[in-house]
């Protein structure tokens, strides 16, 4: 059994510590740690992706237990696509924070910052959904520690919010998964899946629930309107360089649902059907128009940026609630270049932060280097909004085409366009105020323009903008991968056989075992040399 | 025994979101580790509700409680454990700070404007 897997897990869990122990007065180190260890992931992630990539399912099985009991990660096309966008994403947002100096600003930023990666890449790779929820706070946690980083008062307060609402948002999930498991017996996906499809027609409201609660947890992550309070203040007040490594962490939620809702609960499954579907699309739509609108309202640029996030979370989920194959692969391609345009879009907040002491919405004197800067949020913007030429042009195209025949195109095409257009009337408006109309205002009296910000903040920005230009270019390339990857979702079949079949400990015949122990113990171990799955049947029918 | 246990739950949860929604520090707090206790009862009860029955093998013993929602309560109790700590820190530093315990943005600051008037939907 390959180890591979378990390494963007484990990498960064053995480096944190490492940091606040041994490297805890010396930025340097820190640094370099920090990192060399994200671009070991980089090169870890991207040999999964690989490995991925012509279709095969990996399982790591953890201390070789087998699925229904044991947790187990996994690793298909769609997690290791998720990984690696999270380390290459992770890499420059790291340069930034080193370049700027973030990271000096607080303690431990670069400890947080690993037990952060780690918790998302075990989200993505896991295939438990209590583990899912372990992972989940995993990454949590850390991005309290995060989100605080620097301190200051409001920034302490906008942390309550947040870690308050996500403490909700965890006590929700833990009732889901109380209920899927008193339905089920189970919260190992896979598994999972195959006892949803035994659930009768009759009985089939706790399900029902189950499945519309863990909906709303998602959606809670995804940041999906009317769950989506938390983003904004939360967004606006992190460090710049948390606020870009948060761009993963709503895509955290979209990937949840992609993966519960096609795995476990697909569209054709008779119990759910038509639910999510029903739920998530009204409220996708409205999330595209309030975030647009919120782009066109902000009179702060991080609000507006926090504001793009959840305009853009709004159209990932126009595609995901499709659910046809177009509009997941839409989805997925939409996933990528939105992480990297709101990442960059928060750098270059920082930077016009650098240049003066607020980021109101008014003409002041020009920020040091802003035509580069200017430029930078010229690209950046057009990729957000989605105009041609760059990837979120190409992305739009792709879900406007995935609704197409479908019964909602008319909501879809109407929304998705008129808040392209809002959208588009907020940014030129914000880039023109903030660095057009800047030209005309001299310095105050004895005001010196603050320093330039360091080369190393330019390089991350622009090296998030030049992947999203490389994006763009090999967009179909990258299309058609995400079809694949799509098709894998909508064919379950060897996901589901690979981590429920695959043995394990439980299932190797125990070789010195005498089968007439004389009581229970020896009946219950002779049920153990069938598949342990099976064992996990009978017992879950007697609970019943 | 089930009706007890519901309604123990309910009352706990229901309890634990008035405390939510009062926006103050404290008892929102409070609230929060209602709805903690609250889901840990619930995940007990998904097992099936068993009385003095053992949750590992042993000899002789004929009826069993499911095992995995004590697993699934102890990792729960765990991470609320510690979670409330940290919003518990959390919320002392802001309060210390601001000298407000208020939870929801408050302050006359029309930056955050269109936040106030989210949370307060």
């Amino acid at each position: 059994m390959s180890h591979w897997i378990i390494l963007p897990v484990v990498l960064p869990a053995i480096l944190a510590p490492f940091i606040v122990l041994a490297a805890r007065y010396h930025i340097g180190i820190q640094r370099a740690v920090s990192v060399a260890g994200v671009m070991s992931l980089i090169v870890i992630a991207a040999g999964l992706a690989w490995q991925a990539s012509d279709g095969t399912i990996t399982l790591y099985q953890l201390s070789d237990w087998a699925a229904p009991f044991g947790i187990v990660l996994v690793a298909d096309r769609l997690s290791t696509l998720m990984v690696l966008l999270t380390a290459v994403l992770a890499l420059f947002v790291l340069l930034y924070a080193i370049g700027s100096g973030w990271d000096n600003r607080g303690r431990h930023f670069h400890a947080l910052y690993q037990f952060q990666l780690m918790g998302i890449m075990g989200a993505f790779l896991t295939g438990d959904l209590f583990n899912l929820f372990v992972f989940f706070e995993v990454l949590l946690i850390a991005s309290y520690g995060l989100m605080i980083h620097a301190g200051g008062n409001v920034r302490l307060r906008a942390g309550v919010q947040y870690v308050l609402f996500n403490l909700l948002g965890s006590t929700l999930f833990l009732f889901a998964l109380g209920s899927i498991y008193a339905e089920t017996g189970t919260l190992n996906m896979a598994d999972l899946a195959e006892r949803a499809q035994m659930i009768g027609a009759d009985s089939t409201a706790g399900i029902r629930i189950a499945a519309v609660l863990l909906l709303l947890v998602f959606a809670i992550k995804a940041a999906v309107v009317p769950l989506h309070f938390w983003l904004p203040s939360s967004y606006a007040e992190a460090p710049a360089p948390v606020a870009a490594l948060f761009a993963i962490m709503t895509k955290v939620g979209a990937y949840a649902i992609i993966r519960v809702y096609t795995i476990v609960f697909p569209p054709d499954l008779a119990v759910t059907a038509d639910l999510h579907g029903a739920l998530l699309l009204p409220a996708a739509l409205v999330s595209l128009a309030i975030g647009m609108i919120g782009v066109l309202a902000a009179r702060k640029l991080d609000r507006l940026v926090a504001f793009a996030v959840i305009g853009s979370m709004g159209m990932v989920m126009v595609a995901i609630s499709l659910f046809t194959q177009a509009g997941i692969a839409a989805a997925l391609y939409y996933i990528v270049h939105s992480t990297l345009a709101a990442g960059a879009l928060f750098l270059i907040t920082d930077l016009v932060r650098a240049g003066r002491d607020n980021l109101d919405l008014r003409a002041q004197p020009p920020v040091s280097g802003a035509a580069l800067t200017a430029a930078m949020f010229f690209v950046a913007g057009i990729a957000m909004v989605g105009v041609p030429p760059l990837s979120g042009f190409v992305g739009k195209l792709l879900i406007l085409d995935a609704s197409f025949g479908t019964e909602s195109v008319v909501w879809v095409w109407a929304i998705v366009l008129g808040a392209s257009l809002i959208s588009l009337v907020g940014f030129a408006r914000a880039g023109s105020t903030l660095f057009w109309k800047a030209e005309s205002v001299p310095y105050a009296e004895g005001v010196e323009p603050a320093p330039h910000p360091s080369g190393l903040s330019y390089v991350a920005v622009g090296g998030l903008l030049g992947l999203l230009v490389l994006y763009t270019v090999f967009a179909g390339k990258a299309h058609e991968y995400m079809s694949r990857t799509s098709a894998q979702l909508f064919a379950p079949g060897p996901y589901i056989s690979k981590v429920v079949n695959t043995p394990g400990k439980l299932t190797r015949p125990k070789p010195a075992k005498v089968p007439n122990a004389e009581d229970g113990q020896g009946d219950e171990s002779s049920h153990g040399t069938d598949a342990a799955h099976d064992d996990g049947h009978t017992n879950a029918e007697e609970g019943h | 025994m089930e009706l007890l246990v519901a309604s123990a739950i309910g009352i706990l949860t229901a309890a634990g979101l008035y405390l939510v929604l009062r926006l103050r520090t404290f008892p929102v707090i409070m609230g929060m580790s209602l709805l903690t206790y609250a889901v840990n009862v619930f995940l007990f009860a998904s097992g099936r509700l068993t009385v003095g029955a053992p949750p590992i093998l042993q000899k002789g013993v004929e009826t069993y409680t499911d095992p995995l929602p004590q697993a699934l309560v102890l990792t729960a109790i765990v991470i609320s454990f510690g979670m409330t700590a940290v919003i518990v820190m959390i919320a002392l530093g802001a309060y210390l700070g601001s000298d407000d315990d208020h939870v929801d943005d408050i302050d006359e600051d029309d930056t955050s404007g269109t936040s106030v008037q989210g949370d307060r939907a």
